[in-house]
């Protein structure tokens, strides 16, 4: 068996549209029974009957996080709060945070989800799944425990941070498929390293889950070396439920993401127009399939473009390419659009850097700092030449020239959460 | 024939320095010789120590940026030309010293050298009869 439910996810692109037609014309009916979108269908005159064919989601304005914030916190429950048996919430550093309710169906979904996608990367119920999210509001945590539980993996429950102790689970208890945050995944092998732990050889891990934060493709393949493991690249948001909206299969060409609970438009983010297909645009996505609080075109921020073709791996979902951050990450720097994951891509061909960085602006300067790995030679010459290398080809890539700072190991803040690699002092009136 | 030099990698920040020598302190670790070479923004701290094994495991398990180096260490009786006269028969094999810096122990003057090429240093050493000392020679001279 290949599939976890090989009808839906190799379903043909014709009925796989019908189903998300139906789908679709069901979720308006039920976001009407929310405040704010009887609001907004009532002031745009969307009815029933506006939505004929996949095409008319056109005519449904964007939602976005201010509308979520706007309404805090049930404006867009479309079921009374008795039916609703958990919420998730942002932190609401900026503002009100963001809620969004579930129902008991939508919890069972949003499991099956989470259950489909591990299943296509090869885990099954012999497997011993250790979950290093934090659990309680953020979603990676119960989003992944429920999935790995409705697959029959046996689960560990870690949550985050506590190396340590990470190391020692994943030793005794014989687990063999990490979910973890990229950053955090390169930080727990190197702890494992330097305690004389050699995961190829002393764990069983085969599969890591790795997603939460923007990542390039060579900080993945510096995972898979570290740990002997593939690393398989999953893409969620709170909003979106949370983990298993879009996953790598074995291909590890781009994330699937599950079209029968969600409908894919990618658009540019300035003219709010559809992009062609392959082009990069902010990704919009509507809830087909959830009940207690549907979504519809709601604009995530998250930058991607839509890979075309088929997947070899049988599966008719439409594939994304790995994000390339988000619109709000993006720094603009002397009128140049710079996003982090382009000077990571630079650092992480560096063998002698570790994985740990930051990023500095400020009086319209660039600084990047970065750790050295443990191939810290003695030798003066070298580290100079090291610099060197690092700011050219940072400046071939970003075209500016960006301050580099080759640090101590530990100088910078350990990330064990999602990394914080953009520190921004301008001052903007 | 060589001894254990640990080079760590110091920023330029205050505080740096005193964290590594605490770590050394508290482990009951002796200095036995330490040059820094700095730039702008981060510095080299060479240094002989008591327990270069000890010392490496503690500053790497304190997240301390380190690496073992080998480096030769010349003893001379410390008067006018001495130096001079060890090094020129380096100069003469055509070997390069990368960096040097001394101390003195029991009225002998050390030279600690970093040459660019090690295995021809051995040779000079060996052809030239020059007084060395290795790492365990250290051990007794700082007992006495």
């Amino acid at each position: 068996m290949t599939y976890w439910q090989e009808e839906l996810e190799t379903m043909n692109r014709a009925d796989l549209e019908k189903l998300q037609l139906h789908r679709l014309k069901e979720t308006l009916e039920r976001a009407n029974h929310s405040t704010f979108y009887t609001k907004v269908f009532q002031e745009h005159a969307i009815i029933p009957e506006t939505i004929r064919s996949l095409d008319d989601l056109k005519k449904i304005p964007f939602t976005t996080k201010e509308d979520l914030r706007n309404h805090y916190p049930f404006g867009l429950a479309a079921v009374p709060l008795q039916k609703c048996v958990r919420l998730h919430s942002s932190s609401g550093t900026t503002g009100n945070p963001t809620v969004i309710l579930h129902s008991a169906k939508d919890i069972d979904e949003w499991a099956n989800q989470v259950a489909r996608c591990l299943y296509m990367v090869g885990l099954r119920d012999t497997d011993i799944f250790q979950n290093t999210s934090g659990y309680g509001m953020f979603t990676g945590g119960l989003g992944f425990q429920y999935g790995a539980e409705k697959l029959g993996a046996l689960t560990v429950p870690a949550a985050a941070g506590n190396t340590k102790r990470q190391i020692k689970f994943i030793k005794d208890f014989g687990t063999t498929c990490l979910h973890i945050i990229p950053s955090y995944a390169t930080h727990l092998a190197e702890v494992m390293y330097e305690s004389g732990i050699d995961p190829r050889k002393d764990t069983h891990l085969h599969t890591i889950c790795i997603g939460a934060e923007p990542h390039s493709e060579e900080q993945r393949l510096r995972i898979e070396e570290l740990l002997g493991a593939k690393a398989y690249n999953c893409f969620g948001m709170s909003e979106m439920n949370g983990p298993g909206v879009a996953f790598e299969c074995k291909e590890q060409n781009g994330l699937h993401i599950w079209e029968d609970y969600v409908i894919v438009e990618i658009i540019d983010p300035i003219t709010l127009e559809p992009v062609p297909d392959g082009q990069v645009g902010e990704l919009v996505l509507t809830t087909i399939n959830r009940e207690a609080m549907p979504l519809l075109r709601y604009r995530t921020r998250d930058l991607t473009h839509l890979i075309p073709g088929d997947c070899p791996c049988g599966r008719t979902h439409k594939r994304i390419a790995r994000l390339k951050g988000r619109s709000d990450d993006m720094i603009i720097l002397k009128g140049v659009n710079i996003f982090p994951i382009q000077i990571e891509t630079i650092l992480m061909k560096f063998k002698e850097l570790g994985s740990n960085y930051l990023i500095t602006i400020e009086n319209d300067e660039m600084q990047v700092e970065v750790e050295l790995s443990d191939l810290f030679t003695d030798d003066y010459s070298q580290l100079q030449r090291l610099s060197k290398e690092v700011t050219r080809q940072l400046k071939d890539e970003l075209l500016l020239t960006p301050k580099v700072k080759l640090v101590g190991r530990g100088s910078l803040p350990i990330q064990e959460g999602k990394a914080v690699r953009v520190k921004d002092l301008r001052k903007f009136s | 024939m060589t001894i254990h030099q640990l080079s760590i990698f110091l920023e330029n920040k205050c505080g740096k320095l005193s964290k590594v020598l605490d770590i050394l302190s508290e482990a009951h670790i002796g200095i036995i010789a330490a040059a820094v070479a700095d730039t702008s923004e981060y510095g080299i701290l060479r240094m002989i120590v008591s327990d270069p094994d000890k010392a490496f495991a503690l500053l790497k398990e304190n997240n301390v940026t380190v690496s073992k180096t080998e480096v030769l260490g010349i003893v001379t009786d410390g008067c006018a030309g001495s130096f001079a006269r060890a090094l020129e028969n380096f100069t003469k094999a055509g070997i390069s010293i990368e960096y040097m810096y001394c101390f003195s122990v029991n009225g002998k003057s050390i030279l600690i050298l970093r040459t660019n090429k090690s295995v021809e240093a051995y040779e000079v050493i060996r052809k030239y009869r020059l007084d060395y000392i290795s790492s365990s020679d250290l051990e007794h001279l700082m007992t006495c």
